[in-house]
This record gives structure tokens, sequence and C-alpha cells, in this order.
């Protein structure tokens, strides 16, 4: 029976291959065979979901491949861990597969769409399910692959074919990064097992410590990369490119996230080799706070949420970085839930107002009542407001900063809380609040669309509740596990936190609602500070300027010297034995050949000289021995 | 007929050959089906030597062996074991698949599909001679016939690209002439028998100087940096079958000598060159990837990412180590199949558009659907995508220099990044942006040509998925190679 948990991926990937090869004949009903593979998988891993919260851990694998002593084995190891990571992405992404039926509608490559989302789901489910880090990193690449696909799905506008390209590039250079930590730490301590990272089992290799925790930082270097940490964070906002559920379901709740999961999952590796976590929390912390910072100022809807997710998972990486296993993850989970929710009521604008300027909007809430109640719903729970779900999580990281001896990890995330919920109430009162700046024919979203939106908003109220101490802190207890610590409610900190929330809150309530003149005038005071935001800090003009144009300018100076170089010997000695044999050639004709020629016009001028003499006249022989006879005289005369 | 399988296997075309010489020129149709027909009974002759062969011995198997001039000591010997056996199916999948690829040369077919069989004689005669003089004779029959079809059926520089083709492998193999004679006049009684050669015990210093020469000749031929300059010319001028095969099997018979001649006769030799072999893969990776990413011609693209790719073979050969070997050996099979297809499809798109130039292209995914999902499939393949066969052999080469130059690993792995640059480059010039108007009305890909790829496409999801079923042929063969790289007797 426990195989069975082979099939949850293999249900979205057989859709793939029948929508892939089938989908065009199906037309808008191919939709369905994606939500229907979506629907086995989420049916299929409830009971392997329950089994882990009972403390179960179900285990399967095979020989994918053996070289020598090196083995390789593939198959699923389902623990808390991956449970809750399978809860998420079934559930999340089988009620983004639904809305997108609404979003997509009337796409002339609307059963593609629904192909490539299925392909996402099995290599998501697989990445969740792996059991060695070799299998984590093949899916990890699959999933890169579905979102290279679906950031450039309308790959007719230039901006997006740049942006998918500019997705895959970055992220693999982090999966590089996470390649080396792979082979570091197999040929290190042996194995790729992912059940095996954990202290018990690297005990004997406590001496090799430098090695493991460079693999450690390696293994990270994958999640800076895939979830759009500093310094290679730049390509999600691009990826915004990608239809909105995209957005959603890839950018924003699970395959962003699973960097997040891979930190988690090496937890084991980086606390024994402590000495990664301080980089892990620095990133984390350096992360959330600039991509808030950033957020602060765009002006298109995605642009903001995309922002808000590199802040979020900021959030998360620096929590594990300063021993928050629990606090880290949870914030995974509720971020998944209302982050979905926001870029889907996001979506559902767009697809009402076919803008996604926020200064052209305005006043919507009257005519999509639906998506504004779930939005500010979303909005309440990232902002930090109790009992919705992000204030349980948050708070959590919050603690665990506050806890970890080192303030400014504290007053950071603290900072970056308030600019959290400044920027999310300045997005909500622009775009829904207000008067309408723009005349539109707005009309809500249809019911497949604003089903899943209120779904969502259920879930983003209550999946924190479970983390709460009103449930006793059953998920850390549930998540922990081995690496459980006791869990007190800090009530300063919790003070805190409300307190910096409602001051956000407030604040975009008064500088865009109350005086709706004054942000302009704080942005002309504040200038290279708004510059700073509104450009992003220049990061995509940096690099541009720095690594991608070094690195064409290194290709073609290659292709030149190796045009000009390299060939150009290879031609130079061609044509030199070319000159060579000119020269010898000429020597033939003129020197060899002339001698030999020489000799034959030597003996034929001799020959037609002589000829002259053989006339065939009988009188002039008599003559020539005539000569002869008195030269003969004369010479005997002479002696 | 099975106790002859591979003389069979090997003559199969060249008496088709013959036979299509005494056809008149007419015929096209005629002689257009049977040179296909042959090279598919030859792909079904090599299925059932597949079939026969025992992957857990790692001894010759069908060994044929009939004196042939035994006053210097030649003899007729062919055999195959885990080595050449992928070498020699992939040699048969691709002269069968380029076969039907070439339907589209219209132009004195006879002489085309005559020079065509002659040609796939030499690949396979090269894979399975185990006589140094045989195999010598081989190599050089390859060089002929691969010359007139570049010369003839090529671009408008063909002439230039056949006879630096020509003369600079003619280079490389008198090198390795120098190497043969060196062996066999070294050796007592006199022999060309590689097998009896393997068992001499050098002296080091002969190791070296032969070790060189015969470096030369497959150096030229693989190709490695800075070798590798007759490469781009002769693709970009080939048609479209011919650098498939050039591509796919040429290129291999260079690291296939390392695997049959140099590494096993002059494992000295190959010990003392083995830094520099990993200082010439790593150079040619990175340097063939950022060449490639500058080029304007679809074709010279694909050419140089040859030369990066081609690089990991090197590169895992230079670990010495059995995850290296077996990267190396299957990473020579995934290349002949991936690069083989994206050859095959830059021909599909320049049938159509008389075009290779990558920045004039633009939106064909819109048009050419299939066309673009096929060229996407086999990008991914080529860059490394796991899940598909490229990933795994680069993969295990990685593993294996690892563990023994772990720079060379680091580095190798821009190559990586590389290609997924030049590599999506090249898909968002020609596939990606809106649909430049001047191609609104090329045909997708056709049936024919679908058929050409899809087996290839098999190959490459099956190894990508599940690579023991062809790591099984060749591990026990590699297993003694390595055995005897490090002087351990087997």
């Amino acid at each position: 029976m426990v195989t069975l948990a082979y099939l949850i991926p293999l249900f979205p990937l057989l859709a793939f291959a029948f929508l892939i090869f089938f989908g065009k004949r199906f037309g808008d009903k191919s939709a369905w065979v994606a939500i229907g593979a979506s629907l086995l998988s989420l049916i299929l891993s409830t009971p392997f979901v329950m089994g882990a919260v009972q403390g179960q851990i179900f285990v399967h694998h095979f020989e994918w491949l053996r070289i020598g002593s090196a083995l390789f084995l593939f198959g699923f190891s389902i623990d808390a861990l991956s449970a809750m990571m399978l809860f998420v992405v079934t559930v999340v992404g089988t009620l983004i597969i639904i809305y997108s039926v609404g979003y997509m509608h009337g796409d002339p490559r609307f059963s593609r769409f629904f192909a490539y989302l299925s392909l996402f789901m099995a290599s998501m489910l697989s990445l969740v399910l792996a059991n060695s880090l070799l299998m984590l990193y093949i899916s990890w690449e699959l999933v890169g692959l579905c979102s290279y696909l679906l950031i450039g799905f309308w790959f007719e506008k230039p901006s997006a074919a740049a942006a998918s390209k500019k997705a895959f590039i970055t992220t693999r250079v982090g999966d590089i990064a996470l390649f080396l930590g792979m082979l570091l730490l197999f040929f290190t301590t042996g194995t790729l097992e992912l059940r095996n990272l954990n202290h018990e089992f690297l005990a004997p290799f406590a001496s090799q410590s430098k090695v493991l925790t460079l693999a450690g930082l390696l293994i990270f270097g994958g999640a800076v990369g895939k979830s759009a940490q500093f310094p290679l964070h730049v390509w999600l906002p691009d990826a915004m490119e990608g239809p909105t559920p995209v957005s959603a379901l890839i950018h924003a709740a699970t395959m962003v996230a699973a960097g997040v999961y891979l930190v988690a999952r090496s937890f084991g590796l980086i606390t024994f080799f402590p000495d990664a976590l301080l980089p892990i929390a620095t990133i984390g912390t350096i992360t959330a706070f600039m991509a808030a910072f950033i957020a602060l100022t765009q002006t298109d809807i995605k642009r903001v949420l995309a922002y808000s997710t590199i802040s979020q998972l900021g959030f998360m990486i620096a929590a594990l970085g300063l021993k928050g296993y629990g606090a880290g993850t949870f914030h995974l989970m509720t971020h998944a839930f209302f982050k979905a929710l926001l870029f889907l009521g996001a979506g559902s604008v767009i697809h009402g107002t076919g803008t996604q300027d926020i200064r052209e909007m305005g006043g919507l809430w009257k005519k999509m009542p639906h998506t504004t109640f779930t939005f500010l719903i979303a909005s309440l729970a990232i902002a930090g407001v109790p009992p919705l779900s992000g204030f349980w999580s948050k708070d959590e990281i919050l603690v665990s900063a506050y806890e970890s001896g080192m303030p400014i990890f504290y007053y950071l995330l603290s900072i970056t809380a308030t600019m959290t919920a400044f920027y999310m109430f300045r997005l909500v009162f622009l775009t829904f609040f207000g008067k309408p700046r723009k005349e539109f024919h707005v009309h809500e979203s249809p019911a497949i669309m604003t089903i899943p939106l209120w779904l969502l908003a259920i879930g983003s109220a209550l999946v924190g509740l479970p983390g709460s101490p009103w449930m006793n802190h059953f998920f850390q207890t549930f998540i922990e596990g081995s690496h459980g610590a006791e869990h007190a409610i800090n009530l300063f900190v919790m003070g805190i936190s409300v307190g910096l929330g409602a001051f956000g809150i407030v604040l975009a309530w008064l500088l865009y609602l109350v005086f709706p003149a004054v942000p302009e005038k704080l942005g002309a005071i504040f200038k290279p500070l708004y510059l700073a935001s509104n450009r992003k800090l220049w990061f995509d003009e940096l690099y541009q300027a720095t690594v991608i144009r070094g690195w064409y300018a290194l290709s073609s100076a290659l292709a030149k010297f190796d045009l000009g170089v390299i060939d150009g010997l290879v031609n130079a000695t061609g044509i030199g034995n070319l000159r060579l044999s000119d020269i010898q050639n000429w020597i033939d004709i003129h020197i060899v050949d002339g001698a030999v020629n020489g000799v034959g016009a030597l003996t034929r001028g001799f020959s037609s000289a002589l000829r002259k003499i053989q006339t065939g006249f009988v009188q002039n022989y008599l003559i020539i021995s005539f000569i002869g006879a008195l030269m003969l005289l004369f010479f005997e005369l002479r002696k | 007929m099975l106790n002859h399988l591979l003389s069979w296997i090997v003559f199969v075309p060249l008496a088709g050959a013959i036979v299509i010489l005494f056809f008149p020129k007419s015929m096209t149709q005629w002689i257009k089906w049977k040179a296909t027909a042959l090279c598919g009974f030859n792909l079904l002759l090599g299925c059932i030597l597949l079939a026969k062969f025992n992957p857990n011995v790692t001894d010759i198997q069908f060994l044929e062996k009939a004196s042939w001039i035994p006053q210097i000591g030649v003899n007729y010997t062919l055999g195959v074991d885990g080595i050449s056996l992928p070498m020699v199916f992939l040699t048969l999948l691709l002269s069968c698949l380029a076969c039907i690829g070439s339907f589209g040369i219209k132009e004195r077919e006879k002489e085309y599909y005559f020079l065509y069989l002659l040609l796939s004689t030499g690949m396979l005669g090269t894979f399975v001679a185990l006589d140094l003089f045989l195999f010598y004779i081989f190599w050089e029959v390859v060089l002929v016939p691969m010359y007139f079809l570049i010369g003839i059926w090529g671009g408008p520089r063909k002439e230039y690209a056949a006879i630096k083709f020509f003369l600079y492998t003619l280079a490389g193999s008198l090198f390795m002439l120098l190497g043969i004679l060196a062996l066999y006049f070294y050796s007592s009684p006199h022999t060309f028998d590689m097998t009896e050669l393997g068992k001499i015990a050098y002296s080091r210093t002969f190791q070296q100087f032969v070790f060189l020469a015969f470096f030369l000749g497959f150096a030229i031929k693989v190709p490695i940096w800075p070798f590798h300059t007759w490469l781009p010319d002769a693709h970009v001028e080939a048609p479209t079958p011919i650098s498939v095969l050039l591509a796919g099997v040429l290129l291999k018979m260079g690291t296939y000598g390392f695997f049959r001649i140099s590494y096993p006769i002059l494992p000295d030799g190959a010990r003392w060159f083995q830094p520099w072999m990993g200082v010439l893969a790593v150079t040619g990776i990175i340097y063939g990837g950022f060449v490639s990413l500058a080029q304007q011609d679809f074709k010279k693209m694909i050419a140089y990412s040859s030369v990066s790719h081609m690089g990991f073979v090197l590169l895992g050969l230079a670990a010495f180590t059995q995850d290296g070997l077996n990267g190396a050996l299957l990473q020579m099979f995934n290349h002949g199949t991936i690069t083989g297809g994206l050859f095959l499809l830059v021909g599909v798109l320049y049938d159509r558009a008389h075009s290779r130039d990558l920045n004039g292209f633009g939106g064909l995914g819109v048009k050419m659907t299939v066309y673009s999902g096929i060229l996407i499939f086999f990008s991914l393949a080529s860059l490394g995508l796991p899940g598909l066969s490229g990933f795994v052999s680069e993969f295990l080469c990685l593993l294996g220099t690892f563990q023994v130059y772990r720079w060379f690993a680091v580095l190798a792995c821009i190559g990586i990044i590389l290609a997924a640059t030049y590599l999506l480059y090249m898909i968002q010039r020609v596939l990606l942006g809106p649909l430049n108007p001047k191609w609104s009305s090329l045909p997708d890909i056709n049936r024919r040509e679908i058929f050409t790829l899809v087996p290839l496409m098999i190959f490459i999801l099956a190894v990508g998925v599940y690579p023991k079923f062809i790591l099984e042929y060749m591990a026990p063969a590699l297993t003694a190679l390595l055995a005897k790289l490090n002087g351990i007797p087997f």
C-alpha cells in the first residue's frame, strides 16, 4: 500500500503527457484532465498526510543507478515536513488550477497551459516526496523548466521571452552551487539520502567540519537561486510576465518556497556544522528588508506582490538561519495560502480592469466585492493581524530573532514587518478604495474564479491556528520532532509585532486615503530614497553593466580569437604550405627541371651546331678533311 | 550469418554501394529506397547483436579472426565489447535516420548514396576492428567519402571546408600511423593485434611518445581544443544528414580511440598525460560554450556546442575513475543522439527558410508549434536538463572528476551555465518574440522529419529516466579497462 505514494506525482505526469499530445482536440475540456489529476493526487496524499500527523514515516526506494561503489537510490520518504508540503502543494495547487479555467478562458493555447501546470504539479510533488538529494535536484530542475515554460507562456511578447530566459539562467547559477554542494556531501559522507542528514548520522564526520560547512552553504546557494534571495533575487519580479495563476502557484506558493524546503530538509546538516547558520540568517534578513523597501514604491500590482514574496521568503530563510525550524516552515505554509490568494485576487483585478497599474485603479470594491473582501483577508494575514494565519507564523519568526541573542536581526525584521503592513495596505487602499481614477467596465470575475478565492481566504484565516497557543502549538511539535524546543508565548514580542503592524496599516490609511497628496511630496523630499526604492536599488542595471556585459564581451572576444588566432594559425599553416610548395614549384621548374631541361637544351644546341657540318656534300667533307690534315700538320711541325 | 554477424554489419552497406553502381542514374527513387532499406536492415542486425550480446562478460564478443597478410602479421580481426557496442548501435541508428533525412538531396543521388553507404562501412569498421592495420584502413576509408560528400553536396564554401577537413584529419592520422608503426616494431613477433599489443610492458618514455602520436590523431578527430576549427567549417558547409553523421559518429571515433587504443595499450602514457587531458577538457568546455554563444549561424552554434560537450567526454576520460569512464562513454552516446537531432532540426528549418541566420528568425513558435516543441526538447537535453540523457552523462563525468580534480569539476560547471545561455538564447531568437512576417508562410515539420527524430527522442528520454539499462552494457568492460589503467592485472 505504501507504494501508492508513487502515484501521487504520476497522475499529473500522465495528465501532462495526455494534454501535450491530445489537448488541442479537447479544447476547453482539457482543463478538467489537469484538475482531475490534481484532485486524485490530493485524495491519494490524504492518508499519507494523516499518517504523518500521527507520527508515521513512509519510506520506499529502488536502485536507480549503481556505478562501482556509488549507489543512487530513488523513491520517497514522507515525514512531517514533506507531509506539510504535500498538503500545501496539492490543496493550493488544485485551487489555482481550478481558478485558471476562468482566467485562461479563450486563450489560444489553453490546453497547453494546463499541460504545463500538470507537469509542474508532477515535478513539484516529486520534489516534495524525494528521498534523496539527487532526486530532489532532478525535480528541482524540472520545476525550473516549468517555470521557464510558463513565464514565457505568452512568448510573443519579447519581455516575456526575455524574462523566462533570465529566470532559468539566474536560478541555474544557484543550481550549480547546489550541485557542487551535493557532490561534496556525497564524497564526504557517502550518502545523498535526505533522511541521513541528522545529527546521529553526521556524528562520525565531525572532523570534516570545514568541508561539510561548505557543503551546507553550497546547498543553501541553491535556495538562494530558487527562493530568489539576495543577490540572485532579480529574476522573480520579471517572472511576473507569466499568467497570474502561474505567479500564484509557482512564484508565490510552491516553487519559490522549495528553496526554504531544501534548507529545512538540510537543517540537520547546517545545525550540526553551525558555522553556516549566520550567513543564512544574514542573507535572509537582507533579502526580507531590501525587498520590502523596494515594494514600498512599486506601482505594478504584481510587482508589489513579487517583492513582497521575496521579502517573505527572506523571513523564512532568516528564521531557519536563526534556528527557528518550526517558525520558518510554519510561515512557509501560511504564506502559501495568503500569497496565493493575493496573487489570484490581483489576477481577478487584472482580469476585470485590463491593467496592472495601481495608479489607474481605485474604488474597485463596489464592483468586485468578492475579490475585495478576500484580498483584504489575505492582506490582514500578511500584515500580521491576529488571529489570521500570518500573525502566528510571523510572530514565531520574530520570537526566534528576539531569542537569537543578536538583536540586529530582531530590529531589522521588525522594521520589515512594519513595511510589509504598510505596502500591503497601500496596495489595498489604492486598488479597492478611494475614488476611481480611471473609467473601466469592471466586472466581478466568474464563480470558477471567486470560489477558489473564498476557499483560500478560509485557509488564510485558519491555517495559522494549529500553530497558535490555542491549539497548544500543535503544528510546531508535529513538524519539529527531533528539532523540537520548548514553546512559550513571548507576550512582549507579540505586543510589539501587533503594534507595528497596526502602525503600518494606519500610516497607509493616512497617506493614501486621508491625505492622498502627501506621498508625492514625501517622495520629492526624500528623493534619493524614493528613487532607490522605485528603481529596485539598480540591481538590474548593475548586473547588466557588469556580469552580463562581461559575459557577452568574453564570448565575442573568444569568438574573434577563435576565428583570428586559432583558425588563423590553421589557415596560415595551410597557406604557408601552399607558399612553400609555390617556392618548391619555382625551384622545381627553374632549377631542378631547369637543370634537366638545360642538359637537354645543351645537347640539342650542340647537336644542332654539329648538324650544320653534316651537309651531305662530298666537297664539304673534303674541305673539312683537308683543313684537319692542315691542322695536324701545323701542330706536328710546331714540335 | 550469426557467426559472422559483425562482418555482415560492416559490409552490408559496402555491398549495397557496389550494387548501386550498376543501376542507372535515373532510377533515383529506387536507389534512395534501397539505401534506406539497407540501413534499416543493418539496424535490425544491430538489434540482433544487442540481443545476443552478453553484458556480464568483459571479454571481446563476436570475435572473428582470419589471417589476411601473413607476411607482415596482419589479421582480419573484428569483435565488440561493452565499449564498442554502444558506438556500433549509435552508428547504425544514426545512419538509418540520416538516410531518411537524405531524401531532401535532389542532385546526383546515385553518387550520393554510393558514398553514403561507403561512409557507413568505414564508420562501422572503425568501431569493430581489433587489428591496428585494419583499424587504420577503416579510419581512412571514412575520410574519402566524407570529403566528397561535403565537397559536392555542400554549401557555398564547400571546397574550402572539404579540403580543410580532409587535410587536417589526414595530418592527424599520419601521426597515428607513426604510433601504429612504433607499436608494431616494438612488439615481437611483430603484430598489429590490439589485444596482443595490450599485453606488452612498454617502457615509460616509449609510452609517452606513442601516446602523444595517437593523441594528435584522435585530438583532431574529436576535436579537442585547439584542434577544433575544421569542425565549424565542415558543419556549416556539409548537407544536413552528413552533419548528423559528422557530429553523431565521426567525432566519437576520436574519443573511442582513447578507450580502445591509447588507454589500454599505453596506460603509463595515459597516466602521464592525465592532467593535461583535464586541462584541455575544461578549456574546451568553457571555450566552446563562450564561442557558441557568440555565433549568428545556427549550425555553427551547434558545432561549437559540440566542442563544449565533447569536452565532457574528455573530462570523464581524464578522471580515471569508474564514474568518469562510464560518464564519458555515455556522453559519447548521448551527444550522438542529442546533437544528431539538433542538426536534423537545423536542416528542417534550412530546407524551408534557406537561412540559418539566428538573428533573422523570431516568433516561429506561433507558426511551427510541433517543430518548436521538438526543438525545445532537444535543446533541453543538450543543456543537461535532468530527466533527459545529457544530464546523466554529464553528472557522471563531473562525479568522476570531482574525486580527482575538484577544481576542474567546478570550472566545468561554468560550461553547464553556458549551455543554458547559448541554447536558451537560440530559442529566444528563433522561436520566441513576435513572428517575423517574412516567415509567416513556413509549413510545420512534416511526418517524415518527425519520423527521423522520434527514435532519438525515445532514447534521450529513456536514458535520462532510467540510465541503468544502457550502463549495464558498458560498466563491466569499463571496470576491466580501469583495472588495467591502475596496473592491476585483470
